[in-house]
């Protein structure tokens, strides 16, 4: 049910700051994924240009800087709305938890957008008064500010989904009872290998997009290889520890701590032993079966317990009250973030061994899907958080608040929806001025801002 | 322990207001001293390099609050809903003109960024001033600890206020002279020419209102609050702030007529913390006073979090800012002096 039904379409507070929170959040995330991966290739770029004396790579790592900067700042602006979130759209949720989740909120403001944000001002401007070597710390410090950041929002959402190290003040708010049991929570250890690999890989797919394009054009080629060699090289790494282990031990863990999510994402509706995995399929709540599956017998039991023989809890075992909502979306996002990993696994790893064999730059067949595939990772990674956060439902905190009990009660549907549609409005123009920015970068290419350094 | 991170906490926000101040005092004055392509161009690059750091102190300062007084963080945001949302886009557009301007050299491009940086960093200024005039003021807190503003209703300081009325008006006006003079003196530190002395005109044209302002702000403050010097009364040694006050406010003036702009500026720096320290001081215990019921106040008392938190918290707040304090010396050094459109562009 995604909204009572007393209240009219789009009316109903609850689900207008649910769809306030997501839409921004989904929007905010299309940009840290490719700063956070990208950082660290460019601080490969720099590398490979110090350690060989390569200027070909140094020119790589400027043309990347500047669409890094373009990316950081609609990373910056749409970042803040969500810290302002918690309290403006769940005020419920951050009095209880801001004892909690407050401290990993704060620290990342004060460990890694202070840093992030001061070097990179140095990475951006200061090439010509640093040494290549300072130069080449200030791009490391970005990197690590990006990946710190990472970290704690990770450590903020994986509270949510699986709370340890806190305990129920008298009047009802959660503080936490241990600084590293919070930080070094299993749950958020495993979610963020797997998130900082999707964000590499995004990273790999878009570097690479950008070189098989050039390379498709004619244009460019000295960059464009290197460009195709470095995401070809981080993207099969990178896909591949995707899956496994990251992918495979937060699923095992997650059937162990989330059971009911875990049969709403399989679409397993009762229990069973051998339980098959559905690869395709359209889940139906009212007769509670999967129309037109196509699946694989066993192998559900197989990927969670090791064996064909171990039972999986199914949705049966749960109150209706408890299944997380809306299933159908929870299937589908779940199936597109697997079904796209593995595509990810293999034109990754057909391109890697076409590079081996030095074949690659002549592959038009492989070259195109190079260039095209740029978008998936977006997706995967949207479908991936939608995943977890509507598996996570009906809790706000998993076990211990309600969704509904976490909103702004006073904030009313009239308002909310006045300001998502703002943000919307916000979004669309930000959205067209990047696409116009990057759009002229990837244009006028590599030499273009090799030479307007060396010119100025 | 609720003492020192309500100063911890206010010291953030002071840190914030001073530095990302003179970027929007930079916004504010940028059609009124701007005159030429590279007026435009040498104002931007004075803040390129720096206001998003800058900008770092609104976030630390309030995940600071989110994490040491979540009933506050939670009922203000809430209840002041609809403007901080319009915060939010301001603060969107500001990041927006400043970085996008210069990427695309075609003038109508970068005069709809001009207008963009003129239009979000004015309305920041006067919607920040408004908020803290808001809490000084106080709203309408329910018992069960919330509240919800409207943007305005009859805009009278009444029981049922909106975000803006008379009083707090006069805060955003406030916020807005000053940081535009703030803007002005950070001006004439970072540019020569021309520049430079349009910016040192503006501060001694305008020195006038702010100080005409400053005085109607305080007495306001005390007619709309009549319990706003109550703290005052008990440590007398607070009244040190308005003699503070008025004293870096004749700095200013006196330091910009000698066009020794580094002391100018710094006495700026001190008018805007001591004015926001006073309100502290008056607030104190409060965080958010109700504008009619003193038991309903949330207090540092009744908002702060758990003490294993603030102990621990402590520790890393410690030392995490001594490490922002290191980066923040290393990027002013980096990018000190006048700022030039030759070489790389920032700093000199
Ligand atoms: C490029 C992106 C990408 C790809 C190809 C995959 N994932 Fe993923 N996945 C993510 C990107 C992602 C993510 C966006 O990073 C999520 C959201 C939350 C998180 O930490 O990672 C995620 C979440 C996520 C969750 C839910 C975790 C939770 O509820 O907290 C599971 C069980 C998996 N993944 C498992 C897999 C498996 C078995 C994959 C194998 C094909 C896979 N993912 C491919
Ligand atoms: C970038 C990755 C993220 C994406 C794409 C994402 C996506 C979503 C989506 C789709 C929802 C709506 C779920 C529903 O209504 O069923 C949601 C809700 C929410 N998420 Fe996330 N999320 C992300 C990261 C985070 C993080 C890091 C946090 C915490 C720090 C968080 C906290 C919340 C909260 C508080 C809600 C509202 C309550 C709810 O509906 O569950 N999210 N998110
Ligand atoms: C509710 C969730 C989120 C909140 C409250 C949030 C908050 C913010 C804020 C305030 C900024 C601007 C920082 C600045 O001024 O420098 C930002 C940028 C950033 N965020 Fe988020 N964020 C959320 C989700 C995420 C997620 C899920 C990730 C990654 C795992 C992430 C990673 C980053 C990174 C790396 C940046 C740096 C700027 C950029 O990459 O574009 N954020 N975020």
């Amino acid at each position: 049910m995604m909204w009572s039904s007393d209240k009219s379409f789009l009316m109903d507070a609850l689900l207008l700051h649910r769809l306030h929170f997501a839409f921004t959040v989904i929007y905010h995330y299309l940009f840290p994924q490719l700063t956070m991966g990208l950082a660290l290739l460019i601080v490969v770029l720099k590398t490979v240009a110090l350690v060989r004396h390569n200027e070909r790579y140094n020119e790589a790592a400027r043309f990347w800087a500047k669409i890094f900067a373009i990316n950081f700042l609609i990373g910056v602006v749409t970042g803040i709305p969500m810290e302002f979130q918690f309290g403006t759209n769940w005020a419920q949720f951050s009095r209880f938890t801001g004892g909690v989740i407050g401290q990993p909120l704060a620290m990342e403001g004060v460990f890694s957008f202070f840093l992030e944000s001061a070097f990179l001002g140095l990475f951006l401007f200061g090439e010509k008064r640093l040494s290549p070597w300072a130069h080449w710390a200030s791009a490391f410090l970005v990197f690590v500010g990006s990946w710190i950041s990472g970290f704690f929002i990770i450590v903020t959402n994986a509270w949510m989904q699986h709370p340890v190290a806190y305990k129920v003040l008298p009047n009802g708010s959660f503080e936490v009872t241990s600084f590293w049991g919070l930080l070094m929570n299993p749950w958020a250890l495993l979610q963020y290998a797997h998130n900082m690999s999707g964000a590499v890989i995004t990273g790999a797919f878009v570097m690479s997009a950008v070189g098989a394009f050039y390379i498709l054009e004619k244009r460019f080629d000295e960059h464009a290889r290197i460009f195709v060699r470095v995401g070809v090289i981080a993207g099969v790494i990178s896909c591949a520890t995707q899956i496994f282990p990251t992918g495979d031990l937060h699923g095992r863990y997650m059937a162990k701590h989330q059971p009911a999510a875990v049969a709403a994402m399989e679409g397993l509706f009762s229990s069973q032993a051998g339980a098959p995995i559905v690869l395709m399929g359209q889940p139906d709540e009212t007769t509670q079966s999967i129309d037109n599956p196509i699946a694989v017998n066993d192998m559900l039991s197989f990927l969670i317990y090791g064996t064909t023989r171990a039972e999986v809890k199914g949705l049966d075992q749960f109150p209706r009250d408890q299944w997380p909502s809306p299933l159908p979306l929870l299937f589908y996002s779940y199936h597109i973030m697997a079904g796209l990993g593995t595509y990810f696994v293999l034109l990754m790893l057909v391109a890697v061994f076409l590079l081996w064999r030095g074949k690659l730059f002549d592959t038009r067949w492989v070259l195109w899907p190079l260039f095209l595939s740029f978008p998936l990772p977006y997706i995967a990674n949207t479908a991936g958080w939608m995943t977890a956060e509507i598996g996570r439902q009906p809790w706000l905190v998993y076990g211990l608040i309600r969704t509904s009990d976490g909103y702004s009660k006073n904030v009313s549907a009239g308002n909310t929806l006045f300001t998502l549609l703002g943000f919307m409005g916000m979004y669309t123009l930000l959205s067209i001025l990047f696409i116009l920015l990057v759009y002229r970068t990837v244009s006028e290419g590599p030499s273009a801002s090799a030479k307007q350094r060396s010119a100025s | 322990m609720g003492f020192i991170w309500f100063w911890i906490v206010a010291v953030m926000l002071a840190a914030y207001v001073v530095l990302d101040g003179f970027d929007l005092g930079v916004g504010i004055l940028h059609p009124l001293l701007a005159r030429s392509e590279s007026d435009r161009q040498i104002m931007l690059r004075s803040i390129g390099p720096v206001w998003d750091g800058n900008e770092v102190w609104l976030l630390a300062g309030g995940g600071t609050l989110y994490f040491a007084f979540p009933a506050l963080y939670a009922a203000a945001f809430s209840g002041f809903y609809l403007a901080l949302m319009i915060v939010l886009w301001l603060l969107i557009m500001r990041g927006a003109s400043v970085e996008l301007r210069m990427h695309i050299d075609d003038p109508l491009w970068r005069s709809f960024f001009d207008g963009l940086f003129f239009l979000s960093s004015s309305l920041l200024a006067v919607f920040f001033g408004a908020a803290l005039a808001n809490v000084i003021r106080g709203v309408p807190l329910r018992a069960d600890g919330y509240f919800f503003l409207p943007l305005w209703t009859n805009w009278r300081v009444g029981p049922q206020p909106g975000i803006l009325d008379w009083y707090t008006v006069i805060g955003g006006v406030v916020a807005l002279v000053a940081l535009a003079i703030h803007g002005g003196l950070y001006l004439a530190v970072k540019t020569e020419g021309d520049l430079q002395d349009r910016a040192r005109t503006f501060v001694r044209r305008s020195w006038a209102v702010l100080f005409a302002i400053t005085i109607v702000s305080l007495v306001a403050t005390i007619a709309v609050r009549s319990d706003a010097l109550a703290n005052y009364s008990a440590f007398p040694l607070a009244y040190a702030i308005p003699i503070v006050v008025i004293g870096s406010l004749g700095g200013m003036l006196y330091f910009c007529r000698g066009k020794t702009d580094r002391r100018a500026f710094a006495s700026s720096c001190i008018y805007l913390s001591t004015m926001l320290v006073g309100a502290a001081i008056s607030l104190y215990p409060r965080l958010l006073p109700s504008s009619s019921d003193a038991s309903l106040d949330i207090t540092v008392q009744n908002a702060l979090s758990g003490p294993y938190a603030m102990r621990v918290g402590l520790i890393w707040w410690a030392f995490g800012m001594i490490l922002a304090l290191v980066y923040f010396v290393v990027i002013y050094r980096m990018f000190r002096g006048k700022v030039t459109l030759e070489g790389d562009g920032y700093g000199h």
